[in-house]
């Protein structure tokens, strides 16, 4: 009997529990959003950034009335996890969002690793994910249906440098070029879109290495590059590869009058090794000086000095704070569109949203990559200051470096 | 490959004294902390997988050191006493209990060690890759083709001054006399009234403290991070592998070697490959070794 009523008790608690997450997602006036970031770890610093990113947005949102559904106003919130930057915990945080807490909605993780470990997740339960900071090709090639991506993807970062190589002589053919790629995902990805426009062109590569995960010498490549002096010099391996480049450049005196590197910002190339990084080119998802708005957060330099006024300790915004706000507003817009919360509803009214945000335009393509926006190349100045290189012409050639 | 071939050999023979000069600077760092491994593996026949993680943790506190502007030869000797504290710390807490286990006992234990330290340094100083600039002047040499930072000489300079430190401290001192003899022969060293127990925490200290000297250098010419700790490792074991214990000029003759055949690797192969030239050596040398002891194995009846 005892057992029984027991049982009896349990099955209670679990309804109750069951009814209880079903609708944890919209409670009262609140939507909850989920989302497993990287607040320790080996990405905290830029999980950090996305994590201001979205709660800035959430507050402007608020704001102004929150998100209208039905005819009636919902605040948003967000519900986050530190996801220690390892992929597997990401995983198990996602189902945990998922399957305890009830999220129907998700916000993405910060970095393609971590969002490949967290898409099956969503994709499995048909949760729709927004996410801003997984820009890895390979995400958008699994075919997933519920992931949706604000960024431009990676092997858009340095194909322009290619571009503005070409333009700099009448014979693109003659260019010579020098690459040193990391073997990781994203980097590969960057690599094969300037392999792309290296044929396009039909230059030649004269030195193509390869770079270790532990980078810190790339001495080798920078002696060959010395010897067979390349026209244009491509790095990408993250924050540790622009460090680790910037320093030996500066080191061995470098003077290719073209080089182009990812995370340049990141890795504070400009502070660290000012007299090197003159005339470098960085790739950027964002530029506050870009001329493009909304009615939500006005221009993008609206944005910018709004979250700055946020976030005084920021000296210059990072991107990734940016195109995280620019999920959040997806998500808005989205609602509003279907004017459901039905999972379905809302997952094929963000497939179908096609608008202009301070951020840049947001279209989707079928596979949920974000084609509307371009990836915007910047060039450090002599002082350490990023200017917006549009065309060839823009640009300081060749890089005036004097060691 | 043939490229790089042609062009060390024939089109431009000239960068082969850069390369071997970063090979040369790449070495002296690799033999102080390979010394240090030998020392410990042979004194007290613990295997420190945390030998990389005390190389990155000495490179920190210099980092630390070097952003409160403290010069440079300070840097040294304040981190290396630093190091000499935690690693006899580290001994009196951990290895200390783990000395008379068996091999695989030492190498999860220091295993762990290896990740704490990881894990901690991710902690305060976070995972950014950084460097100390000392913007120091860098000379060059045949058109610029050949350039050699000051810093890495002043670095070399350095190994090459506590190497000799540390061989006429071996030879001549009381202590190195000690653990000397406690290599040989622990037993009838304590017979003789040496207390071994003080010479196992010394010598790992010291190790701790060579590493530490061997970080400084490391942030000064390189750049660290905080999960850099197990390339350093890596190669410190292949070093000890290939010149064998207790063998001084040998560790530093193969931390050249292995320096040199790294760069050499990185040239003609791709610089990914930088990394797994000191783990093909470790496996060359075991091979030989094989086959040249095959010759004295008799068979035990």
């Amino acid at each position: 009997m005892k057992t029984r009523r027991y049982a009896a008790a349990f099955g209670a608690m679990m309804a109750m529990g069951i009814a209880g997450a079903a609708s944890a997602n919209v409670v009262g006036d609140t939507i909850t959003l989920g989302s497993s970031i990287s607040l320790t770890g080996k990405y905290a610093t830029n999980g950090l950034h996305t994590q201001r990113g979205y709660d800035y947005a959430v507050q402007v949102i608020n704001d102004a009335g929150g998100v209208s559904v039905g005819g009636k106003s919902y605040k948003l919130s967000v519900k986050y996890y530190d996801d220690e930057s390892t992929p597997a915990r990401g995983a198990q945080l996602a189902e945990r969002l998922i399957q305890q807490d009830g999220i129907e909605y998700m916000l993405g993780p910060y970095s393609s690793g971590m969002t490949k470990a967290i898409a099956p997740v969503s994709e499995k339960f048909g949760v729709p994910m927004v996410e801003a900071e997984g820009a890895s090709r390979s995400l958008f090639t699994q075919g997933y249906k519920y992931l949706f991506a604000v960024l431009s993807t990676s092997e858009q970062y340095l194909a322009t440098a290619i571009d503005m190589a070409a333009a700099s002589t009448d014979d693109p053919s003659s260019i010579k070029v020098a690459l040193a790629f990391e073997g990781d995902p994203f980097s590969m990805d960057v690599r094969a879109g300037v392999v792309d426009k290296i044929n396009e062109y039909g230059m030649k590569t004269i030195i193509d290495d390869q770079l270790p995960a532990d980078l810190s010498d790339m001495s080798t490549t920078l002696t060959k590059a010395k010897a067979l002096r390349p026209d244009i010099l491509i790095v990408s391996g993250h924050s540790k590869g622009a460090a680790t480049a910037a320093r030996q450049i500066d080191e061995m005196k470098i003077s290719i009058p073209m080089i182009a590197m990812t995370h340049c910002e990141a890795a504070k190339v400009q502070e660290k090794f000012p007299n090197a990084s003159n005339g470098f080119l960085c790739p950027t998802q964002w530029v506050e000086t870009l001329s493009k708005s909304d009615a939500m957060f006005g221009t993008a330099a609206e944005w910018n000095a709004g979250f700055k006024a946020a976030h005084p300790s920021y000296s210059s915004v990072p991107y990734q704070s940016a195109q995280a706000s620019a999920a959040v507003y997806v998500w808005k817009e989205a609602f509003e569109a279907a004017n459901s919360f039905d999972q379905d509803a809302v997952r094929d009214a963000i497939a179908a949203i096609e608008m202009e945000t301070f951020y840049g335009d947001i279209k989707f393509s079928e596979n949920g990559n974000n084609i509307a926006k371009p990836m915007f190349m910047r060039q450090i100045g002599a002082d350490g200051t990023y200017s917006l290189v549009e065309t060839f012409d823009d640009m300081v050639f060749p890089r005036k470096v004097d060691y | 490959m043939l490229d790089n071939l042609q062009l060390l050999f024939v089109w431009a023979p000239i960068i082969n004294i850069q390369i071997i000069l970063e090979g040369i600077f790449v070495g002296a760092v690799f033999a102080l902390s390979a010394y240090g491994l030998a020392l410990v593996w042979g004194v007290m026949n613990i295997k420190n997988l945390a030998q990389g993680d005390f190389v990155i943790m000495g490179g920190y506190l210099a980092l630390a050191l070097s952003s409160a502007s403290v010069p440079l030869p300070f840097i040294v000797l304040i981190v290396t006493s630093v190091m000499f504290v935690f690693g006899w710390c580290v001994y009196v807490v951990m290895i200390k209990r783990i000395i008379d286990q068996d091999m695989f006992v030492s190498l999860l234990a220091t295993f762990g060690l290896s990740l704490l330290l990881q894990q901690v340094m991710n902690l305060i100083f976070g995972p950014e890759v950084q460097t100390i600039d000392m913007q120091l002047p860098v000379y060059d040499a045949f058109d610029n083709m050949v350039t050699i930072p000051s810093s890495k000489i002043i670095s070399l300079v350095m190994a090459g001054i506590i190497a000799v430190c540390v061989v006429l401290f071996m030879k001549k001192s009381r202590t190195g006399q000690a653990i000397r003899a406690t290599a040989q022969d622990a037993r009838a060293a304590r017979v003789l009234g040496i207390d071994t127990d003080r010479v196992y925490a010394f010598t790992f200290a010291f190790n701790a403290a060579l590493c530490g000297a061997a970080g400084v250098l490391v942030s000064i010419i390189w750049v660290i991070q905080p999960f850099y700790g197990i390339t350093y490792s890596v190669r410190t074991f292949a070093i000890v592998t290939a010149a064998g214990l207790g063998n001084l000029p040998a560790v530093i003759g193969a931390g050249f070697g292995i320096g040199l055949f790294e760069k050499y690797t990185g040239m003609i192969l791709g610089t990914a490959y930088e990394v797994a030239a000191p783990v093909s050596i470790l496996l060359l040398v075991l091979i030989w070794r094989q086959i040249s002891m095959k010759r004295n194995r008799q068979v035990v009846q």
